[in-house]
């Protein structure tokens, strides 16, 4: 059990009528980066939040780093960190008063949090910007600040939601870098995303949709065990070809990426190239074929069911 | 230990967000400072100065030392004459004038038969303003010397009266106590209802609730400064008043300081009730002015709670503006301690406690 930091039994929450989260077993090893890849309205957020204690489950069991929740939620607050979707820190403090604050009201001592608040400034590189108030940071700054913050107290478990939506893709690089280092130091990190680069970083992905889990595994095992084969097709008049292709049944999705479509057709079908060359009535042959390496959104697409 | 240093986090943390946020800073001084002025020198029921018109038939000795008479009072100001009573009263229609002192052409003799108790003239009052027009009918029994005199034998009164506290029947004396009650009304719900909304507003209760801090030791770290916030405006108020009003301070600065704690405390839970029930800080700052319009115009500040209906009494006596009303009258005018006031300093008591309950319970610390 040492080496658990999340279980969650047939975990269930509604709001109303509508189903946020529905029957969803998790089980996350310490030490690893697990991804929650999903569309908005998932359940991505009610999740983190049911894990967090902040939202009491229907139905379903959680234990979190050995605790029970929502029973020992309060017991669990010192233990894991938690960085909001949303910019939730002060905007009218500065950085230090900030990370002073959190920093309190984690019971640090005076001289601990001293030292720590100076390594995470260093760290995060904002040593010279620690006067400034956090309005004033960048969207990058501030996302490091947020990271900072929830990691004061040295946390056993992260949770992160979204944290990168509000940022370019290099301080998105960066700000990987840190979740690493982390992670290397023993730090259990969950993270929803809906970004395909970012879910791919991650140790372990679930797929969630409509509340419900529709895989689940390393990202790697998750592109390799496809129900598709990928036929990438160049030529003219991809409009209209994308839609003779939706008429087809082996053909599960289409979408036009510049001036190709990327076709996922059905893993059954041997040799997906000449089946297609066979049924699609609209080919030239002009049209080139190519069959490529499925990519995480390939696997995204065959999960949610999207045909379009 | 946690307990209070978390408190303390919270309330080093707002007074430092206070300190940057000038606006909100500047009202807590400027507030009492200018709406104690204003008040104090506009709000006054001792009318002076009413322009009235005058119809003189008589024009005789009598009716002139009538006139001067009523001219030296200074309730009234003569600034109309009219030469027939129709015309003076267009003169009240019209809005000219408030009143008219009518002098009939047998003024002389009414006077002379002074034993038939006749009038010797009439008041036509303009009746719309009770304040104005009960002014003016104190004008009825006014001694007039000269001619009684002359004519008219001595009439004893009935009653002696002596008037305790406010002797010189002065307006300020009243108002800048009851001034308090509105002033830390306004300041005390209004502060911690917004502080409070604009934390969910901006997302931050998000990040605090996922701490170890609890939803007591947020709201009393939040009220702490308040608190301090309230002592400072209460110590201006008296202050001024006492030095440009003259409002004598007769109570024990300890129950002037205690009774406004007790109120403090109780509008801060109005407060955080409130800001637990608001969405949006306009939505706080409307079910302020919802509080804040009765707590001025039923609490006794203005008008005196005796002479209100009964169902408006009760709805008076929910509001803890009423109870200190009452309680800073008596501590600062007539020396009451909380002692002496027990029912009222109960209910503040009370209030607080129920409220802060009520607060916390519909604070959940969870969002569901």
């Amino acid at each position: 059990m040492n080496n658990i930091s999340i279980e969650a039994r047939e975990l269930t929450r509604r709001f109303g009528s509508y189903i946020a989260v529905n029957k969803l077993d998790l089980w996350i090893p310490r030490g690893t980066i697990y991804g929650f890849l999903g569309p908005n309205g998932s359940g991505k957020s009610t999740t983190i939040r049911l894990l967090t204690g902040l939202l009491t489950p229907d139905s379903g069991t959680v234990n979190i780093l050995g605790l029970q929740l929502p029973a020992q939620a309060e017991q669990l607050r010192t233990r894991i960190g938690y960085m909001t979707q949303k910019f939730s820190l002060f905007g009218d403090l500065t950085l230090q008063e900030n990370l002073q604050f959190i920093g309190r009201i984690y019971g640090l001592g005076r001289s601990v949090m001293k030292q720590r608040i100076e390594e995470l400034l260093t760290l995060y590189e904002l040593a010279d910007r620690r006067h400034l108030l956090a309005d004033e940071l960048s969207g990058g700054q501030k996302q490091r600040l947020a990271l900072a913050a929830a990691t004061i107290h040295k946390p056993e478990l992260l949770f992160l939601d979204e944290p990168t939506s509000a940022v370019d893709p290099e301080n998105r690089r960066d700000f990987w870098e840190k979740l690493f280092d982390l992670s290397d130091s023993g730090t259990t990190i969950l993270v929803s995303t809906h970004y395909m680069d970012e879910a791919e970083r991650c140790h372990y992905l679930a797929i969630l949709e409509a509340g419900v889990k529709r895989a689940d595994d390393t990202p790697q095992n998750l592109m390799a065990n496809m129900d598709a084969n990928i036929v990438e097709i160049s030529g003219p008049n991809l409009r209209q070809l994308k839609q003779q292709l939706l008429q087809l049944g082996q053909v599960k999705s289409v979408a036009q990426q510049g001036v190709q479509l990327r076709v996922l057709v059905d893993r059954a079908v041997t040799d997906p190239v000449s089946q297609l060359r066979r049924d699609c009535v609209g080919l030239q042959p002009s049209h080139q074929f190519a069959l490529v390496r499925p990519s995480l959104e390939d696997v995204f697409v065959m999960c949610t069911g999207d045909r379009s | 230990m946690g307990f209070f240093n978390r408190i303390a986090a919270i309330t080093l943390k707002e007074f430092r967000q206070l300190s940057r946020d000038r606006l909100t800073f500047g009202m807590v001084v400027m507030i009492p400072l200018i709406q104690l002025l204003l008040f104090g020198y506009a709000i006054n029921n001792n009318i002076r100065n009413i322009n009235i018109g005058l119809v003189d038939e008589a024009r005789s000795f009598a009716s002139r030392s009538i006139v001067d008479a009523v001219r030296a009072t200074q309730v009234v100001n003569i600034v109309r004459h009219y030469p027939t009573v129709q015309e003076a009263e267009a003169g009240i229609t019209a809005g000219e004038v408030r009143a008219i002192l009518v002098l009939p052409a047998n003024l002389d003799q009414r006077a002379a038969n002074a034993s038939q108790s006749q009038p010797l003239g009439q008041w036509l009052i303009d009746g719309s303003d009770n304040i104005v027009s009960s002014a003016l009918l104190g004008l009825r029994n006014m001694p007039l010397q000269e001619l009684q005199r002359s004519y008219r034998p001595q009439a004893s009164p009935v009653f002696e009266a002596v008037l305790y506290f406010n002797p010189e029947r002065r307006t300020p004396v009243n108002i800048v106590p009851g001034l308090l009650a509105v002033i830390l009304t306004m300041t005390m719900i209004l502060f911690t209802a917004t502080a409070i909304v604009r934390e969910k507003e901006r997302g931050n209760i998000e990040l605090l609730i996922t701490t170890p801090l609890r939803s007591l030791e947020l709201m009393l770290g939040k009220i702490i400064p308040f608190i301090l916030i309230g002592l400072a405006q209460m110590t201006i108020i008296l202050m001024l008043g006492h030095f440009v009003f003259d409002v004598p301070i007769n109570g024990r600065p300890i129950q002037i300081v205690g009774a406004t704690l007790l109120f403090i405390a109780a509008s801060l839970t109005l407060g955080l009730i409130i800001s637990t029930i608001a969405k949006t800080q306009l939505q706080a700052m409307q079910m302020t002015v919802f509080v804040l319009l009765p707590s001025i115009l039923l609490s006794g500040f203005l008008f005196p709670y005796e002479g209100m209906p009964r169902p408006a009494q009760y709805i008076a006596e929910a509001l803890p503006a009423t109870h200190f009303v009452r309680m800073i009258r008596g501590v600062v005018l007539r020396d009451a301690s909380l002692d002496n006031m027990r029912a009222d300093t109960s209910f503040l008591l009370g209030f607080t406690l129920v409220g802060l309950v009520i607060a916390t319970l519909k604070f959940k610390k969870s969002l569901d």
